[in-house]
Parts: structure tokens; sequence; C-alpha cells
């Protein structure tokens, strides 16, 4: 099997995030790490490919240092890396951005194609389906198991409240993929030292701009989202805080 | 033609979901802010009576797309269907519930029209000098709001997540709105997904729906051991504990313990939150707690928005002092 992953670099879950001057974007001086549902949709393809052979290719695109996810997923053991490289690529919407994968892969013929279910800075849950629109290919999304089938892939998705459902469907198809669909590798130090021969394709924004457009919505501001609600805030040290918050539970909670 | 707004309702069995309501409720402040006509479209296999309750609520029509091939969901059949709809009736604005079933087909309608959708948006206003039509979503997992516009002709698509307008506000109409049976043409070969019924996996053992203390942990109680002084807090209390998604992932507590857009959704008493940053999908399920205590050593942290009781500080500090202090006022009592 021939598997694309679409991976993205994010702001790391904790870093203090600060806004830019303008309040449409957030500074970009801060630590940046794989998208997690991303690593997920990784490991399950490398988990393909040991038992049914064949390649895993991973795909990204944004400025010189989203590099950095391409290199982790050689090192865990994808064969190949292509790098959609340009600063523009991070304001792209979700539409444009698949547009530009689809460029990008348009000579390679995958049999699946995987994206983490979404992203934890736009959190569009977009760029993969509208990926399988743009191919003509079946879909499913929140992808909780994988297994072949004689005509194509036996899926497991996630629903709502507690819920399942397995779908046949055939291939090519992209599957959008839930966190916790495997348990994650760490690369290995002979996984680190084999990737830096691994090829690298570097695609640059002229070479997908003919495939793109202006972007179809705009973030006419970004910012700290306003309080709904008024918020006590409890200090002191941990001994004078627990005391204080017992204090609400029986009083004001009356939960104790 | 004057212009519309359509709401796509979502039913399962013939029963329509909560989400349906409230994103009907969106549809008519849309309408009254603009001045456009509230329509809606209810999808599937005999759904008839889906149609004539949906008719209740103030709208202009609602259309019934009604059949065979739309009777098990398939992203296929649904974007198909709804493109067909959309096309003849050339609404100015569509919107949805963010629900998995429309994350899972809504791109692909939107897309198959060469527009665009602004998913999971929260919030809607009409900028009064300048007209624009500002939907609100959050981005960077709740740490910011974005207001973000349409740049494309109509129509435009939006999704709405769960609990951002009340569905109890969905005004009745004066007189029933008319309900129109819209054919739609699926040829054979579009469908390519066969999907089987849903199902549960093993029943679970805990219904955190009925607790009335909560005691949550996530990535911040960093390590499986540590979940005992959460356990320990929770037993002091006589409540349950329950986990963010990461820690069901790392298969720390069990699936059943999860609460969020994937997991349960409660709405006790209490709900502590320890070391949980407040990501989207978390606070969907918890957010309709009487009082949240959020305990977090991340002064930014998401879930202090909507927290009653914000402690910004280490947990395995002030978590077992306070579990000692719960007990010493329960042996009081």
């Amino acid at each position: 099997m021939k598997i694309l992953v679409c991976m993205k670099q994010v702001p790391q879950k904790d870093a203090p995030l600060k806004l830019n001057e303008a309040g449409t974007w957030i500074r970009e001086e801060v630590s940046y790490e794989v998208n997690e549902p991303d690593a997920y949709a990784l490991e399950e393809a490398l988990r393909q490919k040991e038992k049914h052979t064949g390649e895993v290719v991973v795909i990204t695109s944004g400025p010189a240092r989203s590099q950095q996810v391409l290199r982790e997923a050689l090192a865990k053991g994808a064969d190949r890396a292509i790098h959609l490289e340009d600063d523009a690529f991070v304001g792209l919407d979700a539409f444009n951005t698949a547009k530009a994968f689809a460029a990008a892969i348009k000579d390679e013929q995958f049999d699946l194609i995987f994206t983490g279910l979404q992203s934890d800075d736009y959190g569009f849950a977009q760029t993969g389906v509208i990926l399988a629109e743009l191919l003509g290919w079946a879909h499913a999304t929140i992808i909780m198991q994988i297994e072949k089938t004689e005509a194509g892939i036996r899926v497991k998705r996630e629903l709502e409240a507690g819920y399942f459902q397995y779908v046949d469907m055939p291939t090519p198809a992209v599957l959008t993929i839930q966190s916790g669909i495997n348990k994650l590798r760490y690369a290995t130090l002979i996984g680190i030292k084999n990737a830096k021969n691994k090829p690298m394709r570097k695609v640059a924004m002229a070479e997908v701009a003919s495939a793109i457009g202006p972007n179809l919505q705009k973030i006419e501001r970004l910012y700290v989202p306003q309080k709904s609600k008024q918020t006590q805030l409890l200090e002191g040290s941990p001994g004078e805080i627990a005391k204080k918050l017992v204090d609400k539970l029986r009083n004001e909670l009356r939960a104790i | 033609m004057a212009d519309t707004i359509l709401v796509v309702v979502e039913q399962q069995q013939g029963k329509l979901n909560r989400a349906s309501w409230e994103t009907i409720a969106a549809g008519q402040t849309i309408a009254a802010a603009t001045g456009w006509a509230l329509e809606a479209a209810v999808v599937g296999a005999s759904i008839g009576e889906v149609a004539v309750e949906v008719a209740g609520k103030k709208l202009a029509k609602v259309y019934a797309i009604d059949a065979v091939v739309l009777g098990a969901y398939t992203p296929d059949a649904f974007a198909v269907a709804l493109k067909q709809l959309v096309e003849a009736i050339q609404p100015k604005l569509v919107i949805m519930p963010h629900t998995y079933q429309v994350r899972d087909f809504a791109p692909k309608l939107a897309a198959s029209l060469g527009r665009s959708l602004i998913s999971d948006c929260i919030a809607f206003r009409k900028d009064d000098t300048s007209g624009q039509l500002l939907f609100t979503r959050q981005m960077f997992q709740g740490k910011f709001a974005a207001d973000v516009t349409f740049q494309s002709e109509a129509p435009w698509f939006a999704t709405f997540q769960n609990g951002s307008f009340r569905g109890d506000h969905a005004e009745d109409g004066a007189a029933p709105a008319p309900v129109e049976a819209f054919a739609v043409t699926i040829a054979d070969g579009v469908v390519r997904n066969k999907p089987e019924a849903w199902f549960k996996e093993a029943k679970a053992a805990v219904d955190l729906t009925q607790a009335e203390i909560i005691v949550a942990i996530g990535r911040g109680i960093k390590e499986e051991k540590n979940i005992a002084i959460a356990q320990a807090l929770a037993d002091a209390l006589g409540g349950e504990v329950a986990a963010s998604r990461p820690i069901c992932d790392n298969g720390w507590l069990p699936m059943d313990r999860q609460v969020g857009s994937s997991g349960q959704t409660v709405a006790p008493k209490v709900y502590i939150a320890l070391g949980i940053s407040g990501a989207i999908q978390h606070v969907v399920g918890m957010k309709g707690a009487r009082a949240i205590i959020a305990i977090n050593k991340d002064a930014e942290a998401p879930i202090f928005e909507i927290a009653d009781y914000a402690v910004v500080g280490n947990l395995f500090d002030i978590v077992p002092p306070l579990t000692e202090e719960v007990k010493k006022a329960r042996a009081g009592a």
C-alpha cells in the first residue's frame, strides 16, 4: 500500500501565545510541535506498511521550520517527504491548502491519504475531506481502525456519544485519523541517522500557485475571548487554597 | 429571488438532535440581523414526520429530501443531495450543526460548489458600520477567538458548535411552515461507502452523567501513577474520576471515563478540572456543569474562561492538602 500522510506543525500545546500587532495572527516566535492527530495518522500509516508492505510518504506545507515534522516522520520510518515550503502557506484556508497538496501530488499514485482529524491551530477539520473531493476519492472521517479487504478497506468510524460504525469502502480513499487509534512509537537513534539520507522533495509556492486562488474566508480579527463568566480567583499557599476551596464547596456549592 | 438562509437539520432514525434546534435558533438570529428569509431542510428516508415537526418553528419553508438512499448516512449521498437543493434554491447562507456527521460531509459539499465553509462557529454578528457578517470561531484550542468573513460569492456555508445557541430559544411560527418535497437524483455508483449499523463498545461501567461531583484530569496529571491523587480527592468528595481525551488515549483510564465531544456530556453539581487546558473538544462535554473549579499552572489556560473558581498553581501541591481538608470537613459535618 502506498500511503500519503498530511502533517502539520502547530504551536506547542503549552506554549504561551501572543497576538501580532495587527491582531490577525499569533507572533511566530514560539516553540512548535507536530499536530497531535497527525502523529497518530503517521503511526497508522507505518503500521499499515509493516503489515502489507508499501511506501509511506509524508507531506506538509509551511516555512522552513515546519521541515522538522517531516524529519521526525522520516526518523520514525516514513520513506520520503514532500515539503511545500513558503511562509505564505501558513495563511491559506483549508480549500487552498487542499488544492496545493493535490497539485503537489498530481504525478503520484497513492492508495490512501491520511490526515489528522483536525489541527490544533485553525481547527478547521476540513482539509482531508476537501482533498478527497478534489481528487474524486471516497473518504471517511474520525477513524479508529483500518483493515485491508479484497475490495478496498474496512474502517471503524467514531461517532458521537460513544457510538462507532464500520464502513466498507473502496480505495483510493482519504481517511482522517482520530487521536488514540494506536500507540505512538519513538524514533530510534538508527532511524534518526537514516532519516538524513531519505529523499525530501521541496515544492515552491510558484509550482502550485496556478492551482490555488484567493482565500475564500478571512480572519478579520484574532483576540483573546471575552469572559462570559465571573471567576473567583483563589490565591495563597496550597494549604490556604485548600481551606478556601473547602469553604466554597461547603458554603457556596453545598457539595460537602 | 429573495435572499435566504437554509438550515440543514440533522435527524437519526426520525429523531432530531438537540443541535438541530440550536441551529434553527442560530438561523433565526441571523435572519433577524440580515432580514433574510429562513428555510430549513431535512435529509433522510421516511422523514415526513420530522419535517412536520421542524415546520412548527418560525420558518418560511421546510424542504424534505426523502430518499431510500439517504436512509443510512453516507457523505456521498448527503453531499450530492444537498448540492442539488442548494443549486436549485440558491440560498445566501447554509448553516448546519457542527456534529460528527456534518463534519464528514459539509467540507465536501462546499468544495463541490467551489465555496467555503466556516466550521465550528460559536457566534454570529453583523457589523453595523461595514455591514459585514462576522462568524466567530475558536482557534488555537480555544486560546483565541477569531472573527471570520466570507470572501467569495454566495452560497456561504457555516457550522455552529453545540451549545452556541439555545435550542429552547428557537421560536415557534404563528402557523406551520409549508413542507415541500424536494426530489433528488442520486445515480447508481455515486455512493461508494457501505456503512453498517451503529454500535457501542462494551457497556460503560460508570455513568458519569449521573455523578454529582466529578474530578477530571488532563495532561497536567503527567503520569499514570498520579491519577491516584485525583482518585483520592474524588473518593473524599464522593465523586467520580473523569478525564480529557489524551488520558484515555494513553490507556491510563478507560474510554468510558472520557468527557468531551467524543465521550460523555456531563452536567454535575461540581466539576473539578485538574491540569485540563480546556480545549474545545473537552469543554463541550462539561460546560453545562453548575460549578467549575479549575486548577492549572498555566494562567492562560482556556479552562479559566469558563471556571467559576480558578486556582493558578501546581495541582500536585494543592490537591493533596485539599483532599485532607475535605476529609476533615466531612468528618466534622
